[in-house]
């Protein structure tokens, strides 16, 4: 069962000059439910672009996008995402946060308190339900943004790099958490990373997009068994042999977009 | 879990005297400064300087007690006084809320904005002060005509500051409550809203400055009660120590006014990062 189907989705900006800048063209890629994919590729190709045309803040410039088999037109029914750069309301303690969602869709604001709580106690966040976000650590604030998200019970979850601030050992830490919250869902999960390592260790196929404007280079399936240990995982054959080969596609376009920056500036 | 909170900074933990004595020692050269000021002002005014025209400290403070023991030539100070706040007050609600309301509503709607933009400016661009008299011709020299100027002065100080700070609201937050399943409206009270706020509330330091202003020279204007009545009155008859007396009224209600603003706004504004203890003007 198919939920998100790309097929030569293309997003132009205006750009510089009255002229059009095309941040991603003649995306085709599909997602399964249930499905967790990985979206490699250099910063700033057109990876934030491709979660924005999903879900629906951005309308495709050509081509089309499906969600459970419908156009996208606004945001679709069941879709969460996790930004790039922090979204929690600074003026919401952290468990009035994670109940904004059930707010908005008309839950009464015990009821919604009562299910939030539950999510924040997912995360670890028990102890600082209470508290406000300029008091909580980085990781801490990803955690607040995981339940805000999940929360909402989404059949797509929209993320992206949402740990690519965080220090290696949070990362990871977080890495288990979400695998470990995301495997009751069923969601499907599109996850953004310029990180390849965290790109496999977490998905089923892996996305490699080609430096911008980007389209798809090459989708490559992740033959590891789940439930998996992100630290294990790392060390095991299959895991270095499926680097080797992604890395293989990936490289070039990291190369290709290093040296028009290097033009560029 | 626990090594992730961050603490309160800890800043290097000094004897806990040494904030009480700065706080002493910063006290007594503000009182020295005072001394210093009203000391030379008086001494000036006894043996060199006119203080027909300039008056001095001691005839300021009788004047002042006399107003508060025996009353004013209109009546008790205290009358005066309730009718100047009632105006300021009045105008202060009404021009804040207008400000913020329609502040935030232009700042959110693009199209009616660019169309306002030129009229707002205009309007902005008229001395307002001389909308007093016009106003006295209108509404007569009641409590209206007052209130009226107050508002205009509020009005543009607070709407400008709402129209930035809802300009000024983050993308990312309000793409994440649409995402949330937010409404419009609900945007705009969850995230605009409170978005705006701090910006509001610094503008609000300053409108009740305004209110009060537009007040006193409401009154200045044509009135038969208020602190503004008691300013001109004093200077129709050459009273220098009255029109000092009737400022120090009013800079006391301002500051007073000013402290309970700050109040409300910790109150409001709790979820804020303490900040670095620094001079606030
Ligand atoms: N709202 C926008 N307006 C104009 N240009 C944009 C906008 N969003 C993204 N872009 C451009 O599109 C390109 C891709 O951006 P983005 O999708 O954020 O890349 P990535 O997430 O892969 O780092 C960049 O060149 C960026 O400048
Ligand atoms: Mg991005």
């Amino acid at each position: 069962m198919r939920v998100i189907a790309l097929r030569n989705a293309t997003k132009r900006f205006p750009g510089a000059g009255g002229r059009a800048h095309t941040a991603v063209r003649d995306l085709t890629f599909d997602v399964a439910a249930g499905e967790f994919v990985a979206v490699v590729g250099p910063t700033g190709c057109g990876k934030s672009t491709t979660l924005s045309l999903v879900s629906g803040l951005e309308p495709p410039s050509a081509g089309e996008v499906e969600v459970d088999g419908k156009p996208v037109r606004g945001i679709p029914d069941g879709v969460g995402y996790m930004f790039q750069t922090d979204a929690v309301l600074p003026w919401r303690s952290v468990v009035d946060n994670v109940a904004a969602g059930p707010r908005y869709r008309g839950l009464a604001k015990a009821d919604a308190r009562a299910k939030a709580m539950v999510w924040v106690e997912r995360v670890g966040l028990a102890r600082f339900a209470g508290y406000y976000p300029h008091q909580l650590s980085g990781g801490m604030r990803k955690r607040v943004a995981l339940a805000q998200t999940l929360v909402n019970e989404p059949r797509i979850m929209l993320m992206d790099e949402p740990f690519s601030a965080l220090d290696v050992q949070t990362r990871q830490l977080m890495q288990d958490e979400l695998l470990r919250l995301w495997q009751g869902t069923g969601a499907a999960v599109v996850f953004v990373t310029h990180d390849l390592e965290e790109a496999i260790a977490l998905a089923d196929r892996v996305v490699v997009m080609t430096a911008g404007p980007a389209t798809v280079k090459a989708i490559f399936d992740v033959p590891l068994a789940r439930p998996r240990d992100v630290e294990e995982i790392r060390m095991t054959s299959e895991f270095i042999a499926t680097y080797r080969e992604i890395w293989h596609s990936l490289r070039a376009e990291v190369a290709r977009a290093r040296r028009e920056a290097v033009d560029a500036g | 879990m626990q090594a992730e909170l961050t603490v309160a900074p800890d800043v290097a933990r000094e004897p806990a005297t040494r904030p009480a004595r700065r706080r002493t020692r910063l006290w007594s050269v503000r009182c020295v400064l005072i001394v210093v000021w009203l000391g030379s002002w008086e001494l000036a005014a006894t043996h060199w300087i006119d203080p027909f025209f300039y008056s001095k400290p001691s005839a300021i403070a009788g004047r002042l007690a006399d107003w508060f023991t025996t009353g004013t030539a209109f009546g008790s100070v205290w009358t005066q006084l309730l009718v100047t706040l009632e105006e300021a007050v009045l105008g202060f609600a009404a021009g804040a809320v207008a400000g913020v309301v329609l502040g935030i509503l232009l700042g959110r709607a693009r199209f009616a904005a660019e169309v306002a933009a030129p009229f707002i400016k205009a309007a902005n661009a008229v001395p307002r002060i001389v909308l007093a008299s016009l106003f006295i011709i209108w509404f007569g020299l009641g409590l209206t005509s007052k209130v009226a100027t107050a508002v205009v002065l509020v009005f543009f100080a607070v709407f400008f500051n709402a129209f930035q700070g809802a300009r000024e609201v983050d993308r990312n937050l309000v793409d994440n409550a649409r995402i949330l399943g937010a409404s419009r409206a609900q945007v705009l009270t969850s995230i605009v809203v409170p978005s705006a706020t701090s910006w509001i509330f610094a503008s609000l330091h300053a409108a009740f400055g305004f209110a009060l202003i537009g007040a006193v020279v409401g009154e200045y204007a044509g009135a038969d009660k208020g602190l503004g009545l008691l300013i001109s009155n004093a200077q129709g008859t050459f009273d220098a120590a009255g029109i000092y007396a009737g400022m120090i009224i009013i800079t006391v209600v301002a500051l007073l006014a000013e402290w309970l603003l700050t109040l409300l706004e910790n109150r409001l504004l709790r979820w804020r990062p303490p900040v670095q203890a620094e001079t606030q003007i």
